[in-house]
């Protein structure tokens, strides 16, 4: 279809020319988009970027006291730490579930089963940030509490549960295609040599499959590194230094969330919130082009 | 006429000792993974059947139908709920032409090149964006560049952007489940290539490029942070029962960050309160995206090849 050309040699009228270019400009918008996603996010933040801010004390210093009158510190270690732990927790929940619906869904379920499974995985995916936020500031809250005998249950196993939930759905999704693309052929001679159906998923299927299921990962990762509405409402939102699950966090993305609502536009602390959000992107970019060119690798293979 | 020969098919298929405990162990491992499966469904089941309990008390037409009164400690979600298909309208007007049009680009212009692949490398990325990220890129742009205010129609167009990659998604494959012999036959009566992908590429895909319009719609109803400093806000009553009581240059309360704020910044809010606005968000969520899979499904046992 793509080398097709009109090639009647009539020039094609004037209204098909209109619509042809403006079907080109609408291909080419999710470049413009993010481009400008980088620009308008950058400009905001960009005079205190280059006129102030410590880089180093920015990304190292746990110290963040934005509002502070005499002595204002900008640094967002504890916040990058808070969200890195909350996610390395919930991929820790998030990671065995996943694959292990994955191979469930993919390798043991009959045809009927796997449609209803597939149409439950999708709502749970459907659900909105902000209800799991609800979840976690109600029915988890009180569940921490009860089971672990802590003060409050608003922390960073909290969050870690509901991101886990939240990015248990890509995980799945991602992680049951990879399984799919494994070519039954290895299945088939797998158990020709008298293999069990547990035999073939960990000696072969897990194998060949290994790229696709990093990717599953991957991608799970980034969307509870980028989720904002859950974590800002069940992990306490405390700048600390993880010490714990039972530690009370405070995000990036919770911060930008909290902060910018209180913040006079234009000043220090403004820009310092649009940098943040500039590390969050770059880290969010970061890991989806990973996840790309190891997607990529198996389509190549 | 077996029963002189070693091998009878009594013996060829009684389980030996082996196959016994092969098939042992694989049963085994069914039940662990189907108990892992279970184990992430449920908690769906057990939470939204939670939530529904806790908001009975509140629950009833009039919920749905009457403001938030009492400084939003008692009420109902009329204005939220009325701000929400608000910004879900506009955001769909913008993305729904923007979005298709991108995946006929995509499936029916572009060539397997490394241009198409940064393309697609970029919609990829603009889904992966975090929600807060594209908030600030609303503030930058819209709000204040654009000079749109905060409004309706900044939130809706930073939605928009937000939720283009879905609609881009389903449509490309709706597209690309149309056979190639369609568009050759067109193509062999004289069609031009537009008027193929008008006349035979879209009415063919229309009930997938449905599917992923009405998943833009329950992922942009749902979205709290990237409206919360572009155009909704905490507390907005209007007229009763008037479906257009905004205008879309003024902001607007939305049922997301409505919930947000009475679980978190309101004191006192009667307890089902809360709950009831989780049901009226998630059930709304849920019925929509009930809609797509009912629709695919009823328009997969009707396709034509």
């Amino acid at each position: 279809m793509n080398n097709q050309k009109n090639k009647t040699g009539k020039k094609a009228p004037f209204l098909e020319t209109l619509i042809e270019s403006f079907i080109r400009l609408c291909g080419i918008s999710s470049i413009i988009f993010v481009f400008g996603i980088f620009f308008f996010v950058f400009k905001e933040g960009a005079g205190f970027l280059f006129g102030g801010l410590d880089i180093w004390e920015f990304l190292t210093s746990e110290e963040w006291y934005p509002t502070s009158l005499n002595n204002k510190r900008y640094g967002t270690f504890a916040l990058i730490l808070g969200t890195f732990s909350v996610t390395a927790l919930a991929m820790l929940i998030a990671v065995p579930f996943g694959l292990g619906a994955a191979i469930f869904v993919s390798e043991f379920c009959s045809p009927k089963l796997r449609e209803t499974f597939k149409i439950v995985i999708e709502l749970l995916a459907a659900i909105p940030s902000v209800v799991w936020g609800f979840i976690g500031l109600t029915v988890m809250n009180q569940l921490i509490i009860a089971v672990f005998n802590a003060p409050i249950g608003l922390t960073m196993l909290n969050g870690g549960i509901m991101l886990a939930l939240m990015s248990v759905p890509i995980i799945v999704s991602i992680a049951e295609d990879a399984l799919k693309a494994v070519p039954d052929s290895y299945r088939e001679a797998a158990e020709a040599l008298g293999a069990t159906r547990w035999q073939v998923i960990y000696r072969v299927l897990l194998p060949a499959a290994k790229n696709g299921l990093l990717a599953a990962v991957l991608l799970g990762a980034a969307r509870s590194i980028g989720e904002t509405m859950a974590v800002l409402m069940a992990t306490g939102h405390s700048v600390n230094i993880p010490s714990g699950p039972l530690s009370w966090i405070r995000t990036l993305t919770a911060t930008i969330a909290a902060e910018l609502g209180e913040v006079a536009q234009g000043d220090e602390h403004y820009q310092v919130l649009f940098i943040i959000g500039i590390l969050l992107f770059t880290i969010t970019f970061v890991v989806n082009l990973i996840a790309d060119l190891v997607i990529k690798g198996i389509r190549q293979s | 006429m077996n029963s002189n020969t070693n091998i009878s098919p009594e013996t060829m298929f009684t389980e030996t000792d082996i196959g016994r405990r092969n098939r042992f162990v694989e049963n085994i491992f069914k039940a662990f993974f189907f108990l892992m499966t279970c184990l992430m469904i449920l908690p769906l089941l057990l939470i939204i059947g939670y939530l529904f309990y806790k908001a009975l008390p509140v629950l009833s037409l009039d919920f749905l139908f009457t403001n938030p009164k009492d400084n939003m400690r008692a009420g109902g979600v009329w204005a939220p709920f009325l701000g929400t298909i608000y910004l879900v309208v506009v955001s769909l007007l913008v993305a729904a032409p923007i979005g298709v049009f991108a995946a006929v680009y995509l499936s029916e212009y572009a060539r397997d090149n490394w241009f198409t692949r940064i393309v697609n490398l970029a919609v990829v990325n603009l889904a992966g964006v975090p929600s807060i990220v594209h908030a600030l890129f609303g503030v930058g742009a819209f709000v204040l560049f654009a000079r749109l205010g905060e409004s309706i129609l900044a939130a809706s167009l930073t939605l928009a952007i937000m939720t283009l990659p879905v609609i881009i998604a389903s449509t490309t494959e709706a597209l690309k489940a149309v056979p190639m012999s369609f568009r050759e036959a067109c193509w062999n009566m004289g069609a031009t290539r537009w008027q193929t992908i008008r006349r035979i590429v879209l009415p063919n895909s229309i009930s997938g490029i449905l599917t992923g319009v009405i998943l833009q719609v329950s992922r942009a109803a749902g979205e709290t942070a990237p409206i919360m400093f572009t155009g909704a806000v905490f507390f907005k009553p209007i007229v009763e029962g008037n479906p257009f009581a905004y205008n879309i240059t003024e902001q607007c309360m939305a049922l997301s960050l409505h919930l947000y704020t009475i679980s978190t910044q309101v004191p006192d809010v009667i307890e089902g309160i809360p709950y009831g606005t989780a049901i009226v968000l998630v059930g709304s969520v849920l019925l929509v995206n009930a809609a797509a899979i009912v629709l695919r499904i009823y328009l997969r046992t009707r396709k034509k090849w």
